[in-house]
């Protein structure tokens, strides 16, 4: 370690101000603090620190979504290789490569051009680069069904990096959830890629690996998808036709975005957030209590087959649990007061339901309702805030009500 | 007895260091060379007095506060001037007195405040250098005399890592204490209160007549005074309350009942790289030289500071004790690298996050930590973290956010006139992001302070 260091010492003043390799300062900056915390002291106020710094919250989110991500390339395998009809006598490990080689790229596509326009933006700032996206940039491969083109994801990716993130200052001073917007965009402007019944399962042979021709039961919609268009009672079936059950849903082997079928790997993922405290419960228990309520209050009406899907399924459908647990938690873009987590939360997994519910067109609720409650979360603080400063303003006036009186 | 008021949110962080036992280090020399540093006392701008060469006594005047003549700052040794220094633009640092061991005092007039005038008592304390040490919330700076404060609070304990035992320093010095509070409660028109802590015996604080005491339980920041005066009578807008520290009220007492002037406090050596940490009787404005001699760890490369860890000042290895402070630390300097230390278990640091496992340690473990930040500023990331050590009925970071966009009402209307810098040193101590709170606070109180001027 002592030889990296000193060759690190060597090499930084080119890329100091003024050195020969200044304009890519941010770069080496980026990679100097990665490998070593750096060795700056406190200069004036508390003279210890905490060892917690935003390279350690992030990271611990990046470790929470590693079981979505290794279980999502597993599904995307275990897909391909179902509709194909070529299961039977593959290994785990074919399924697992098949998967690795569909999703990876992705992951290195949104990691690309996040971290370079981030690298590109701290270097004309002059500051450090900031770690905020080393979340995004996991989230986004995660939240796209596998047959999204690799240039569309890094368009969408751009946009949000962009004009979600950077021109409001950053890491910290964004509005809304980079990943979700993300999303978004990708959902308006490419609703092919993004939706239907055709994007889901990945059918065709990667790298040389899987293939085959898909069989004649092939239903590529996703189970939610499937729930939004039912007429009479909703029978949601696998992608090729089996029907299946809340235990399938839970385990996820079922069509969906990457990261979103497995409810295990993502309670994985929660228990990590949860327990390293990155993550607050507030937010992400009140989601699936605003959820959850919302549903019974829809089982109670009746009226159409959606709202007969009981609450557990719901909670358990589409990107209702990853929303909650990785995307509405985000603690820049969701409220920031201890009471605000709560209406914020509650209200997102309402809005979920209602979306998902009421418009059938957009079967995806948790998306638009991240997107609508970022928005609001600035509010909802602005009542606890409100709240606080009358509870102030009432005491000085009782105060002096008590003075008179004395 | 009282009932207690418990204090839920904050934190005690366990430094290696502490005394192990409670005893004076005798045989340490007196400090030699004093200096008394205007910038100790927040927004005074001071007027020199004295010149090089003028021989001084304990009580003698050094400089006086332009905004208020009357508040005069003094000499805590007697002897002869060595040098009056002035750094930029002719800005006073400091003066410096090589002090001759005998610590000749100035009269004083000795007396029991009870008897006396309030004129009288606010006449002796200013001009026998007392003054200073009164403290005014809102704006934390030393008290303008020619105010009526709605009460005066003293905190009976220290909660900061490594603070002083008060049920150490201030035993048998019950009269002096009881003589102080007189002093004080000519002051105002309110009470003079008192806050102890429910686990510590505060015999002396317990046995004073004329004070309302106020049994606190919880971690730190339950020993700072204003935690204290939130929870007993909370600061509205318009008014103002006096704060002294417990040593200082021991001062007003003995000049008091022996009709000397005597600047001699308790400070506690402490700190990790600290051979033996002791107790030693010093002053304000002492030399730490005759204290640090001998009982620092030989080659390590440290940091001194004035005060505790989390509030102090740093200072130099011949530094001075600062002039409201108790206790002097010596810390691990944390100027080094950490190979890939962010994702590291670090079983030798200690977070308050659980993604650390210094949770899994438990309570006791003590740890060296250094003065590392351990990160790189950023922008506000984490929600939540101040509230958890944060404990009064205000929102720290909305408060720190109005600072920052120098939008007065706001302050106002969050709390600002409650809160002084060193309430949030903890906040600055578990960010995430390594905002200095306390550097932001100072300046939004000194912005209030001017524009409402």
């Amino acid at each position: 370690m002592k030889a990296l260091r000193n060759f690190l010492d060597k090499v930084k003043p080119n890329f100091e101000e003024g050195g020969k390799l200044s304009m890519f300062r941010s770069v080496f900056d980026g990679f100097e603090t990665f490998l070593f915390v750096p060795n700056t002291t406190a200069k004036r106020g508390t003279h210890i620190h905490d060892c917690i710094d935003s390279k350690r919250v992030m990271s611990m989110v990046v470790i929470a979504l590693i079981p979505a991500l290794l279980f999502g390339m597993y599904n995307v395998g275990y897909q391909h290789f179902l509709v194909n009809g070529i299961l039977e006598g593959s290994s785990f490990f074919d399924l697992f490569l098949y998967g690795a080689a569909c999703v990876l790229p992705k992951v290195v596509v949104s990691y690309a051009v996040g971290l370079g326009i981030e690298f590109i933006v701290a270097q004309f700032k002059k500051e450090e680069i900031q770690e905020g996206f080393l979340v995004s940039g996991m989230l986004i491969p995660l939240i796209v069904p596998v047959d999204c083109p690799l240039w569309i994801l890094g368009v969408a990716t751009a946009f949000a990096v962009i004009f979600a993130k950077e021109v409001f200052g950053g890491t910290g001073m964004n509005v809304f959830n980079v990943a979700v917007v993300t999303r978004a965009f990708l959902f308006f402007a490419y609703p092919k890629s993004m939706s239907g019944d055709s994007v889901w399962v990945s059918k065709d042979a990667v790298c040389g690996l899987g293939g085959g021709t898909v069989v004649d039961s092939f239903t590529g919609a996703t189970p939610l998808g499937q729930a939004a268009v039912a007429q009479g009672d909703v029978v949601m079936t696998n992608a090729v036709g089996d029907p299946i059950s809340t235990v399938d849903m839970l385990i996820g082997l079922i069509p969906g975005s990457i990261g979103e079928t497995s409810k295990i790997a993502i309670a994985i993922g929660a228990v990590i957030l949860l327990v390293t405290g990155v993550a607050s419960w507030k937010t992400m228990f009140s989601v699936f209590v605003g959820g959850a309520l919302t549903a019974l209050l829809f089982n109670s009406i009746g009226t159409t087959p959606i709202m007969n899907i009981s609450w557990y399924d719901h909670l358990l459908l589409g990107g209702f649990a990853f929303g909650a647990v990785f995307m509405a938690t985000d603690p820049v873009t969701s409220a920031r007061t201890e009471i605000g987590k709560y209406i914020f939360g509650f209200c997102v997994g309402m809005f979920t339901i209602f979306i998902r519910v009421l418009n059938p067109g957009y079967p995806e609720g948790m998306m638009l309702a991240i997107l609508l409650m970022n928005v609001f979360a600035p509010f909802i603080d602005y009542w606890v805030v409100q709240a606080n400063i009358n509870r102030r303003k009432n005491r000085a006036k009782n105060n002096a009500f008590k003075n008179i009186n004395a | 007895m009282a009932e207690v008021i418990r204090i839920k949110k904050g934190l005690d962080i366990k430094l290696k260091g502490k005394v192990a036992v409670d005893g004076y280090d005798r045989e340490a020399a007196l400090p030699e060379l004093f200096s008394v540093c205007p910038d100790d006392f927040h927004g005074v701008k001071p007027k020199v007095v004295v010149n090089e060469g003028d021989r001084v006594k304990v009580g003698s005047v050094l400089f006086f506060d332009k905004n208020n003549p009357d508040v005069k700052f003094v000499s805590p040794a007697s002897g002869e001037v060595v040098s009056v220094n002035r750094g930029e633009r002719r800005k006073l640092l400091n003066v410096l007195i090589k002090s001759d061991g005998s610590f000749e005092s100035e009269p004083f007039t000795k007396a029991d405040p009870k008897d006396l005038s309030a004129e009288e008592v606010r006449g002796l304390l200013l001009n026998g250098g007392f003054w200073p040490f009164i403290k005014q919330r809102p704006y934390d700076v030393v008290a303008n005399p020619n105010d009526k404060p709605k009460a005066i609070f003293i905190s009976g304990f220290d909660s900061a890592p490594l603070a002083p035992n008060y049920d150490f320093t201030l035993d048998g010095m019950k009269n002096e204490l009881q003589l102080g509070v007189n002093a004080l409660a000519k002051l105002t028109d309110g009470k003079v209160h008192i806050g102890i802590h429910k686990d510590n015996a505060s015999k002396v604080f317990k046995e004073v007549r004329g004070a309302e005491v106020h049994v606190f339980d919880g971690p730190h920041p339950a020993g700072n005074v204003g935690v204290q005066i939130h929870h007993i009578d909370p600061i509205n807008k318009g008014e103002v309350v006096w704060v002294v520290n417990p040593h200082d009220v021991v001062a007003i007492g003995k000049a008091f009942s022996k009709g000397v002037i005597s600047f001699e406090r308790p400070v506690v050596l402490v700190g990790s790289e600290v051979i033996k940490p002791l107790y030693y009787k010093s002053y304000f404005g002492a030399s730490i030289s005759n204290m640090v001699k001998g009982n620092v760890k030989e080659g390590a490369n440290v940091r001194y500071i004035s005060g505790n860890p989390l509030t102090g000042k740093q200072i130099a290895a011949d530094g001075f004790v600062g002039a409201y402070d108790s206790q002097v630390t010596v810390l691990p300097e944390g100027d080094h690298y950490e190979f890939l230390g962010w994702i590291m278990p670090r079983l030798a640091k200690f977070s308050v996050s659980k993604s650390y496992l210094s949770w899994l340690m438990g309570g006791s473990k003590e740890y060296a930590l250094d003065t590392n930040i351990n990160g790189g500023e950023r922008a506000f990331i984490m929600s939540g973290e101040y509230d958890k050590v944060f404990p009064m009925d205000i929102l720290p970071e909305f408060l720190v956010k109005a600072i920052l966009s120098k939008n007065i009402e706001e302050m106002e209307n969050l709390g600002i006139y409650e809160v002084a810098p060193e309430d949030f040193a903890l906040c600055e101590f578990v960010c995430t992001s390594k905002i200095e709170t306390q550097k932001i606070v100072r300046e939004g109180l000194d912005y209030l302070r001017k524009e409402l001027a």
